[in-house]
């Protein structure tokens, strides 16, 4: 089992040392981001606003973590239909929860690496320090890549089954979800039918604990642990949507086809 | 429902097999067996079903009714364990071409669990006689070098059974018939048994050792090329394959109007 994952993973190792391109885009964006929000924060400050408008860049490092493994999963394997590979995978021994658990591997590594990178560009370049979070790092981080995972599965399960017609679901499903996970404000901003959508996602509960922390307050372990159960609970339903779309596209031929129209 | 019966020799065996799509039947009732080290060519005109049931062969697509059973196993059941014993190489597939092909190769010699993956690698690439591309970039092959490549990965884990689509479809003459060669010799050496399809008669009279004629998803012929000629009264597989395409044609005007 673990050298079919290795496989996978080394696929990507392979794939990005032969690539500026790819390695640019685990940097170039995120960097690009940062040094939009880092300017407007610095502004905001400027403008004797509260050093609490700091969350922003915060919000925008957090957010790169969502963003990345909901990538890892629905672009990776987007990219074998494009490529004609993924009925050489579909037919090797590689199971579909190994190949799903090694692309989560990929979005983790490439997460982590992103994170680091702005984490440091941000305390270089706008004294803002990641770790002031402290311990609630983990958990946010932690909830932020399930919630990846989840919305990657529910997003490759679409594209599996509607074909290229889909694709731009890969970058447009979080940034659906960003004002609803009250990224860069807090949830009571948002019209009361809409905060309740707000409190079903993992992601605003992540969000509204950093700014909590960043402005001096502790860390809420019941939310982060109320966030764990609910990406449990959208894991296992992403596993399943993936699972049954999986099974739709068998008994209609499109896999065979590769039939991303 | 009893089991069905699987002889030793038996490496494939499907029985009553039918697929549809919606409502159009693609894969009608299909039962045969094959044994171990035969090479089997499935000839069909377009739309005869030949495709889907390779597919089916494959697990890619999941039947409507009936069975599958491999090393006499059902394919449903077990499939990893199935596929990790076949391999499949296809005019239609790919490998990633902003890889290696030793890049490429060696992924599924991981995927396959194969021992020594680099000097399996290069004992794959002389035998189909492009030792040199193995640090080129899969991109930058030609087409017949990439055909090549893709039959290396098929034989990475030295299958049992080999099913091929359509393996010499972009070759040039010369490189089509060394690559035949190289097929017929790893057959001769190890028994392998090969499940074929492709749309050159002359190829496939050559190649297999039996042939299987589908036309609207129904076997309609199955023997030796030989047999399938002998009984056709005509002088070859192809005039037999046209005529056949012909029918299907006609068949197919009447149905629509």
């Amino acid at each position: 089992m673990l050298h079919r994952i290795y496989a996978v993973i080394l696929r990507h190792a392979y794939l990005h040392r032969r690539s500026p391109a790819r390695i640019m885009e685990v940097f170039f964006w995120p960097v690009m981001d940062l040094l939009v929000w880092g300017y407007i924060t610095a502004y905001l400050q400027e403008m004797a606003l509260s050093d609490a408008v700091l969350f922003l860049i915060g919000a925008m490092i957090l957010w790169d973590v969502l963003y990345r493994s909901q990538q890892a999963i629905s672009l990776s394997m987007t990219e074998e239909f494009w490529v004609r590979n993924f009925i050489n995978l579909f037919i090797s021994p590689l199971s579909i929860p190994e190949f799903i658990s090694a692309l989560c591997l990929v979005g983790f590594i490439k997460s982590v690496v992103t994170t680091v990178v702005l984490a440091f560009l941000a305390l270089v370049l706008y004294q803002f320090d990641l770790l002031q979070v402290g311990l609630g790092l983990l958990p946010f981080y932690g909830n932020l890549l399930l919630f990846g995972w989840a919305v990657g599965l529910f997003t490759m399960g679409i594209i599996l089954r509607y074909g290229r017609a889909a694709e731009a679901l890969i970058w447009g499903m979080p940034f659906l979800l960003q004002p609803l996970s009250a990224v860069f404000y807090p949830v009571k901003v948002l019209p009361e039918w809409l905060q309740a959508v707000a409190f079903g996602l993992p992601s605003t509960y992540v969000f509204q604990g950093m700014r909590q922390v960043l402005n001096g307050g502790g860390i809420n372990w019941g939310q982060m642990e109320l966030a764990l159960w609910l990406n449990l609970v959208y894991m296992v339903l992403g596993g399943i949507f993936f699972g049954l779309m999986l099974r739709s596209v068998r008994i209609k031929g499109y896999l065979a086809r590769q039939n991303l129209q | 429902m009893d089991e069905p019966t699987h002889t030793p020799r038996e490496i494939v065996r499907v029985d009553s097999l039918s697929k549809s799509f919606a409502a159009h039947a693609v894969v009608r009732d299909i039962s045969l067996s094959v044994p171990r080290g035969q090479i089997l060519g499935l000839l069909g005109p377009n739309g005869a079903g030949k495709s889907t049931f390779l597919h089916l062969l494959l697990g890619l697509t999941r039947p409507s009714s009936g069975s599958i059973r491999i090393f006499g196993q059902d394919l449903h059941k077990s499939r990893r364990s199935i596929l990790s014993r076949v391999n499949f190489s296809s005019a239609y597939t790919s490998l990633p071409t902003n890889l290696s092909v030793w890049e490429n190769l060696n992924i599924f010699a991981k995927l396959y669990g194969v021992p020594h993956p680099q000097k399996r690698v290069r004992e794959l690439l002389e035998l189909f006689e492009i030792p040199h591309a193995l640090h080129s970039l899969t991109g930058a092959l030609s087409s017949g070098q990439l055909t090549r490549v893709n039959l290396c990965k098929a034989f990475l884990n030295e299958p049992e059974i080999l099913f091929l689509d359509e393996p010499t479809a972009s070759l040039d003459p010369d490189i089509a018939s060394r690559v035949r060669r190289t097929l017929l010799r790893i057959h001769g050496e190890r028994g392998i048994t090969m499940i074929y399809t492709s749309h050159d008669m002359q190829e496939v009279q050559r190649m297999c050792q039996r042939v299987i004629i589908l036309s609207q998803g129904r076997i309609i012929r199955d023997g030796s090329p030989r047999e399938i000629v002998d009984k056709g009264g005509a002088a070859s597989l192809e005039d037999i394959f046209i005529s056949i395409a012909h029918a299907d044609q006609n068949e197919t005007k009447k149905e629509s109007s």
